[in-house]
């Protein structure tokens, strides 16, 4: 063991590396509900090629790496199953690059949301990138590799879809550079016009290489931004509001959300969308063309604008989203957990009554946070609940219920989102036979000794 | 343990080790060390690990909780309603560790100085009053104010010089004051953050009595850490007095003009101490007295007010020294963050923050470059 302290010393610096009984126990569980375990050591690399060396090292004692950002996909993701060392990626935060004219950046593989966003409104004001409402220590590399979604996810896709380039390190400890990269000095493209291998490591939670840099697209950043909320009682509608709001292409993000408090939110669903412009023309313009989308449901009383107080405004209108952290406070105990399929908008209406349902039978408060992605191709619908960290027995009941609720998703057509070790193990067994070898045999090449954060998307 | 109630209650989200337009990681002790585990939401899971049972007080646990600055930055960033509890949180999970009696090596020893001396710097009290030998400011009689000093300004070298700066400002601007000189005692701030509840409670009552003995109404502090201590945390020990820092007594004296000033063609930035800007929401004064020197360029670094990057001396740090040196040491990234400015002087108005950043330029070796002075000391070139 203390070869490997050593030697992770000597990678990273004595500084930057841990066995500690404190950093072993606090980087042995995530804020979610899943159990600990503990890593045997923590290294905080500051380079690729520190990386690398790490995985060298890993490889030649066949111990486990767990490769972390913030620790907020709340799955247990990070929780090093197999112990081993957890690679703290959130010391390489550069931003290496904006190239404006082409829309993108490349930033290093620990960079976090909040960094780009407040950089890019520093220096470029007219570009933005697809945030989620994720608190903004969130790196950019963790939320790509699981797929995440954000404020652009509407109009252009899983902000995976948003990858333009990446540089792996692989388990071999070669570093691969994934997209127009490979060849160009340009970051425009993960794959095409070459075979896109960058599937070999998004949605592969970190069980095929580290990402040690990421290209993601920008896009246009308009000057204003406002937000609207049509309101319904009649869940079964809440699907054709979408269809006809995203018929117009007039829009950025589309939320919807239904909770039983504060009063005024009980039994209805909020179909919040945003509008952005760069005059008060181009807005009203949208926002007009939205309104007449919406005027069947008005006519039929079946649904109505909401006049948004000031402050709830600022709230809705903030990047990432406060209140969705806060959430984890409502019951005074800091926790906070979502099951959020990828699922059809047309399951919609049945989602909802599952969520209040399970909320009853567990006694739980609730959140349903749904995000469309894009043009109402799916989206992701969060059973979310709150918990008291302290109160042992609602976490168990919120364990229940989001058990319950991963069953239930698969059976009606969804896809799990950043699934728990469990609900991988369930994918993985419902999964086309063929489709699980392939799998199986891209994780044979590119992990043969198996150390790429063990555990998680193991396919037998 | 104090407000045991709350400890679970952190999601650790991370909002509090940010500025908070998420430029940046603004929890120094994070910036120090990286491990998540320095970060304010690490303390808080710590806290609670410690209490359950799950880890053990050591060597590493005690420099966690002791290389917080108590900067408050985490406090102001922390999206949930405990926010302003956090530092209060973290001094009393180092009360806890005082009670037990496993404490850093210097930590302890600063409270023995403080015991035994008096004063961290293990000089007798005679000593306390010299800096102002050559200077215009008396021994307290029944002046309107008196002015406090603290440790920092009475024994410190650096301190020294900036004591003697604005107490000769605030004559030169006609304001009736004195200090106890000899007398004078600890105001206890670091002693109350470092977590001895008993010792801070001795030195209160003891401050307060004697101000009271003498007829003392009304405060002005060189340190924003007195004035805290006075401000927010006497008043419970039943010392209610008006409490200024100077730099509120100053400002609008400076912008009336009744201190002559000559032109100073200068590039100034300033940067705010965390126990007058966070912890006592005064922003404006300091920077009201540069903006009233003519000539002066002044010009704000990224990170200023609420967002303001600690220097690394707060929560005892100055003395202790526990958050240490280093690259990534405090005080030097907020030296390069000054830079960035084109400023070739930091304006402090605090003594700590003018020892932690005036070492940051030496060992950055920026002498050339930038120069740190307190905001006294840039009125006093002004007025000479
Ligand atoms: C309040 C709240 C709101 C949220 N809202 C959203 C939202 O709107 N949209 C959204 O998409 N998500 C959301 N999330 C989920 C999640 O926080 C985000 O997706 C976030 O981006 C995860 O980033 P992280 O750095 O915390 O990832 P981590 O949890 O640290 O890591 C996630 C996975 O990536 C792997 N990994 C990390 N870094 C690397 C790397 N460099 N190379 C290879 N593998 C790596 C890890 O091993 C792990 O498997 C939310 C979470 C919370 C708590
Ligand atoms: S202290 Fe507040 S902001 Fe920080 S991690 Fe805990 S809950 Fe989040
Ligand atoms: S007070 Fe400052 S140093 Fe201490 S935890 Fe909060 S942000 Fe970090």
């Amino acid at each position: 063991m203390s070869e490997i302290l050593k030697a992770l010393a000597e990678i990273v610096g004595e500084n930057y590396v841990s066995y500690q009984p404190e950093e072993l126990f606090f980087y042995s569980r995530d804020p979610g509900l899943m159990p600990a375990n503990k890593p045997d050591f923590v290294a905080l690399p500051k380079t690729s090629v520190e990386v690398q060396e790490i995985i060298r090292l890993a490889k030649r004692e066949k111990i486990p790496i767990v490769p972390m950002g913030a620790g907020l996909a709340l799955t247990g993701l990070v929780i090093p199953l197999k112990g081993g060392i957890v690679v703290d990626m959130k010391r390489m935060n550069k931003i290496i690059e904006v190239n404006e004219k082409a829309r993108y950046a490349v930033v290093e593989g620990g960079t976090s949301q909040g960094f780009l966003k407040s950089y890019l409104e520093k220096n470029y004001p007219r570009l933005r990138h697809s945030i989620p409402d994720a608190p903004p220590a969130a790196t950019i590399a963790s939320n790509v590799i699981i797929h995440g979604q954000g404020r652009l996810t509407q109009q252009y896709g899983f902000n995976s879809d948003m990858v333009c380039g990446l540089e792996v390190v692989l388990p071999s400890g070669e570093i691969c550079n994934i997209g127009s990269s490979s060849i160009s000095s340009d970051w425009f493209s993960k794959g095409a016009p070459l075979p896109d291998l960058s599937g070999l490591f998004l949605g592969w939670f970190g069980t095929t290489g580290i990402i040690t840099k990421v290209g993601l697209r920008l896009y246009p950043k308009k000057k204003m931004r406002d937000v609207e909320i049509f309101v319904t009682d009649n869940e079964n509608l809440v699907p054709d509001m979408v269809y006809e709001i995203t018929h117009t292409e007039m829009i950025e993000d589309v939320l919807i959300f239904t909770q039983p408090l504060p009063m005024m939110f009980k039994d209805n669903h909020h179909v919040s969308f945003y509008l952005t412009g760069d005059t008060d023309e181009e807005i009203e313009f949208k926002r007009k063309m939205v309104w007449k989308a919406l005027e069947g449901f008005i006519k039929s009383k079946d649904g109505g604008f909401m006049s948004i107080p000031p402050a709830m405004k600022g709230s809705l209108l903030e990047m990432p989203q406060t209140s969705a952290s806060r959430l984890a406070d409502v019951k005074k105990g800091g926790g906070f957990e979502y099951s959020g399929p990828i699922i059809s908008v047309e399951r919609y209406p049945e989602c909802s009554r599952k969520l209040v349902e399970m909320s009853l039978k567990y006694d739980l408060a609730y959140s349903g946070m749904v995000r469309i992605i894009g043009r109402g191709h799916s989206m992701m619908f969060g059973f979310a609940f709150t918990f008291n960290r302290a109160d042992a027995d609602m976490m168990d009941r919120t364990k229940k219920a989001l058990e319950e609720i991963s069953y239930y998703v698969l059976d009606i057509g969804g896809v799990y989102w950043k699934p728990t070790v469990a609900e991988q193990k369930i994918a993985i067994e419902r999964m086309d036979p063929n489709t699980r070898h392939l799998m199986r045999t891209v994780k044979d090449v590119l992990d043969p000794d198996g150390i790429m954060n063990p555990g998680n998307w193991e396919v037998y | 343990m104090r407000y045991e109630e709350i400890v679970h209650r952190c999601f650790r989200c991370g909002y509090c080790k940010l500025a908070g337009d998420y430029s940046d990681f603004n929890c120094p002790a994070y910036r120090k060390f990286m491990f998540e585990t320095y970060s304010p939401g690490g303390r808080m899971w710590l806290i609670r690990a410690w209490l359950n049972g799950d880890i053990k007080n050591s060597e590493r646990f005690q420099e966690i909780l002791y290389s917080c600055a108590t900067c408050a930055n985490c406090v102001e960033h922390c999206v949930f309603t405990f926010s302003e509890d956090l530092v209060n949180i973290f001094i009393a999970a180092r009360e806890e560790l005082v009670s037990t009696g496993i404490i850093p090596p210097p930590v302890r020893d600063y409270f023995k100085n403080i015991s035994i001396s008096g004063n961290p710097y293990k000089e007798p009290a005679e000593k306390r009053g010299q800096w102002a030998e050559g200077s215009l400011v008396e021994e307290y009689k029944d002046q309107e104010y008196l002015f406090y000093i603290g440790d920092v300004g009475s024994y410190d070298e650096r301190g020294k010089k900036i004591a003697k700066a604005v107490g000769n400002l605030l004559i030169k601007a006609g304001l009736s004051i004195g200090i106890l000189a000899n007398k004078e005692m600890c105001d206890g701030n670091e002693v109350k953050v470092l977590g001895e509840a008993g010792l801070f409670e001795y030195l209160a009552e003891g401050n307060i009595s004697l101000f009271k003995e003498k007829g003392i109404k009304k405060i002005i502090t060189l340190d924003p850490h007195s004035f805290n201590a006075f401000k927010n945390d006497y008043p419970e020990f039943g010392g209610v007095f008006e409490v200024y820092h100077y730099t509120q007594i100053m400002a609008p004296l400076m912008e009336s003009g009744k201190v002559p000033l000559k032109d100073l063609t200068l590039r100034v930035t300033y940067h705010d101490p965390c126990y007058l800007g966070r912890h006592n929401g005064e922003y404006d004064a300091p920077r009201r007295i540069l903006q009233s020197i003519p000539g002066i360029d002044f010009i704000e670094m990224e990170q200023s007010r609420d967002n303001a990057f600690c220097c690394g001396g707060g929560g005892g740090n100055f003395f202790t020294d526990i958050l240490g040196g280093g690259e990534e040491s405090p005080n030097r990234i907020r030296v390069k963050q000054s830079l960035q400015t084109g400023a070739s002087i930091i304006a402090v108005a605090c003594p700590q923050c003018a020892k932690m950043l005036d070492d940051a330029v030496k060992v950055e070796e920026l002498e050339d470059k930038v120069e740190v002075l307190d905001i006294a000391e840039i009125v006093g070139r002004a007025m000479a």
